[in-house]
């Protein structure tokens, strides 16, 4: 029997818990349809999170892909059929990638498995980021270096703590509703070891009561902990997290069952969410907005 | 013997020669070992410019790798590997950030320099540390007698000082005085 998981019309970090909650009961090796015909728009988050999810099934899963010829000629713009072939038997129709062609695409899916995948990010998304982070975000030239570094930072989480291959991807667009500005964002997602299991891995783990998700989030993300004793590791979400309050950005965690969220003003989104589906992994979204004129 | 090493070929040479950022912990720890290498072959004494100038970019992992790690070998025990002192030049805004946060993390100071401009400490220093090393630089060469008068610092406290910022490579010591660390402005 093969089990139909319903992709949202909207796929971002929120309407993917729909996804998780539908996978949540169903055993590794069920056969799974990802039917995504329906699906008319999908955040950097909603596109690798979607292949992350595919490395979870032990039966290679399909996806129907998303009718409406915009929404797939973006995903293809954006490299997600590309990766996608790689995780998903794929059914509908596909448009031929034409890479490069979408201005709002600062990063198109990619790959995080190696050191070098980290260089690659960053040799191919400086160029690209200094036109839209200064023209359509209104941010200071000096910002685009600190964004790759915090780009890079991220990505190298996935490497050294994931155990397992992540995607990354950076999209910048307008949102209208939600803010009535431009932003830009960085998703990050594996469906590695996550950060609990990182640092029950270390020799120092004392667990006791209260130990779960929640709190490896909290001691990670707002505490810098890491498995390794080297003092020096941990700078890397000590910097995103500077970067985030410098610019007035969103920073968000989910892994294991919890999810928890550096908020900034213009957003109503909880600190910390627990009792989630699980899911392995840890899934990263970074949301910087333009900035606007003083007044 | 001054000696300048320029961080953008040991990366190339160390680990790709298509790579132009130093991003990532084992970028950093292969570029550490190419200019520890290097800090072999250059004598018991030794002044190392190094020349971030070609670096794109620096990540804080790597900041660490390369920056913290190179220091606290050299600066940081009690007795280190070589008398070698680090001038880190012409680097920019967003390295200096990166930089910053390292320095912090571990407790560490630097001289730094870009072109054309006066040598600056960055990192972690007391105030009396940086008015002696201030002062060095303004006279050039410096004992603990001429930092006590020039400064009003007891003189016992203005040796100490000036030892604390020689042991921490911030100031060179000789025979003569204490001089300060800077490099050599590259044509």
């Amino acid at each position: 029997m093969t089990n139909i998981i319903i992709v949202p019309f909207s796929l971002d970090e929120h309407s993917f818990e729909q996804i998780f909650d539908q996978l949540a009961p169903l055993p590794p090796d069920a056969r799974v349809l990802f039917d995504a015909r329906k699906t008319r728009w999908a955040s950097p988050f909603g596109l690798t999170a979607l292949l992350t999810v595919a490395q979870t099934r032990l039966e290679r899963p399909t996806l129907a892909v998303p009718e409406s010829e915009d929404t797939a000629s973006y995903w293809a713009r954006a490299a997600f059929f590309r990766h996608a072939e790689g995780v998903y038997d794929l059914s509908g129709k596909i448009p031929r990638s034409r890479t490069g062609a979408e201005s709002s695409v600062l990063l198109e899916v990619t790959p995080v498995v190696h050191t070098q995948d980290v260089h690659t990010v960053v040799e191919n998304i400086q160029q690209r980021a200094r036109a839209i982070l200064q023209e359509k975000l209104n941010l200071q030239s000096k910002v685009t270096m600190r964004f790759t570094m915090v780009l890079s930072e991220i990505c190298q989480n996935v490497i050294e703590h994931a155990g397992t291959g992540g995607w990354v991807a950076v999209q910048a667009y307008k949102w209208q509703q939600r803010l009535g500005r431009n932003v830009v964002q960085i998703a990050v997602c594996d469906a590695g070891m996550g950060f609990r299991k990182s640092l029950e891995s270390s020799p120092a783990h004392r667990p006791d009561d209260r130990w779960g998700d929640r709190m490896a989030l909290e001691e990670t993300v707002m505490r810098g902990m890491t498995r390794f004793r080297d003092p020096g590791r941990g700078q890397g979400i000590a910097g995103v997290k500077n970067f985030i309050g410098t610019w007035n950005g969103k920073l968000s965690v989910r892994s294991g069952t919890a999810r928890i969220a550096v908020v900034p003003e213009w957003d109503q989104d909880e600190v910390m969410k627990e009792g989630l589906a699980p899911f392995p992994g840890a899934q990263v979204q970074i949301t910087i907005p333009e900035r606007m004129p003083d007044v | 013997m001054i000696s300048h090493i320029d961080v953008s070929s040991v990366l190339k040479r160390s680990v790709c020669d298509l790579y132009s950022n130093l991003v990532t912990r084992p970028t950093g720890a292969a570029v550490r070992i190419g200019i520890e290498h290097h800090l072999d072959e250059i004598g018991d004494k030794s002044l190392a410019v190094l020349d971030f100038s070609h670096v794109g970019l620096l990540d804080f992992s790597c900041a660490d790798e390369i920056v913290a790690k190179l220091l606290m070998q050299y600066v940081s025990v009690d007795i280190p590997r070589r008398e070698v002192y680090f001038v880190f030049y012409g680097m920019s805004e967003s390295h200096l950030d990166a930089i910053e946060a390292v320095l912090e993390r571990h407790d560490l100071a630097l001289v730094t320099q870009l072109a054309d401009e006066p040598a600056r400490l960055m990192g972690h220093v007391d105030g009396e540390e940086r008015t002696a090393w201030e002062k060095i630089c303004e006279l050039g060469c410096a004992g603990p007698a001429d930092i006590a008068n020039a400064t009003g610092m007891a003189p016992e406290k203005a040796a100490k000082t000036l030892e604390t910022l020689w042991r921490r490579r911030l100031v060179i010591r000789q025979e003569s005085g204490y001089f300060p660390v800077r490099g050599v402005v590259r044509q």
